[in-house]
């Protein structure tokens, strides 16, 4: 056992290693969107003002529903790691721990809610 | 005592905007936008999962005037802050910090968000 306090035990270790992700994990993200946003709105425009039939058969389809899928998940989390760097500017104090948490909740419900309905379609 | 006759900092309302400023606010204000295009994106995957009857009623709210319009500025805002984030993936990777081709890249981002937003709509409109 150490005499040392903790606070001299962390001291010179340097930083966690971690100051990137956020940012790195920013740009992953946004290079996965620009080819599936770009195919996903084509996609839509293509299909357009379909009927029920023709919009489940379409999302039937396991190369359009793997897509979908990815684009859920890439979009959520692009969405999620945005939204905290807004809330980081503008909210302060406990509000702040408050909104972000929220935040990241409603992100993964949704990305959750709507990868689920994708395969509900899909299975 | 302090001076209140000093000279203040001439505020936010007097500058002309420059391009950079107004896109790199926009850019912000199309990522919420999208943020809420998001939640809409789940909810049409969730009619369509559920029965015909939830879907149609989307479908009718999305076809109407109003809900044309919110599409259109959807895909707006998708092609903006698309068109610009690959601007950002330059700048992130060291190209395009100079003065002329910075104004000139934010110019080349406005025109190609008009080119997919009509491509998109036009797409749309003959397929």
């Amino acid at each position: 056992m150490s005499l040392r306090t903790p606070l001299s035990e962390a001291k010179g270790l340097g930083s966690a290693k971690e100051g990137a992700s956020h940012w790195w994990l920013q740009r992953l993200t946004a290079i996965a969107l620009v080819p599936l946003a770009i195919w996903f709105a084509f996609a839509v425009a293509c299909i357009g003002n379909a009927s029920h039939a023709e919009v489940h058969a379409w999302l039937a389809n396991p190369f359009i529903a793997v897509a979908l899928i990815l684009f859920i998940a890439a979009t959520f989390y692009h969405t999620q790691l945005g939204l905290q760097v807004i809330v980081e500017d503008y909210v302060h104090g406990w509000l702040k721990v408050v909104t972000l948490i929220i935040l990241n909740f409603l992100c993964i419900a949704l990305a959750v809610v709507g990868i689920v309905a994708l395969l509900k379609i899909f299975l | 005592m302090a001076n209140n006759q000093r000279p203040l900092s001439p505020h936010l309302g007097i500058y002309k905007w420059p391009l950079a400023m107004a896109i790199s606010i926009l850019h912000r204000m199309t990522g919420v936008a999208l943020a809420i295009g998001a939640v809409l994106m789940v909810a049409v995957f969730v009619t369509v999962a559920a029965d015909p009857e939830s879907y149609e009623w989307i479908r009718g709210i999305l076809s109407s005037k109003t809900g044309k319009a919110f599409l259109f500025l959807w895909t707006f805002a998708l092609f903006l802050h698309l068109c610009n984030g690959v601007r950002h993936l330059f700048w992130d990777a060291g190209y395009g910090f100079e003065k002329q081709t910075t104004f000139n890249s934010g110019v080349f981002t406005i025109i190609a968000t008009a080119a997919l937003t009509i491509a998109v709509w036009g797409y749309a409109y003959f397929f």
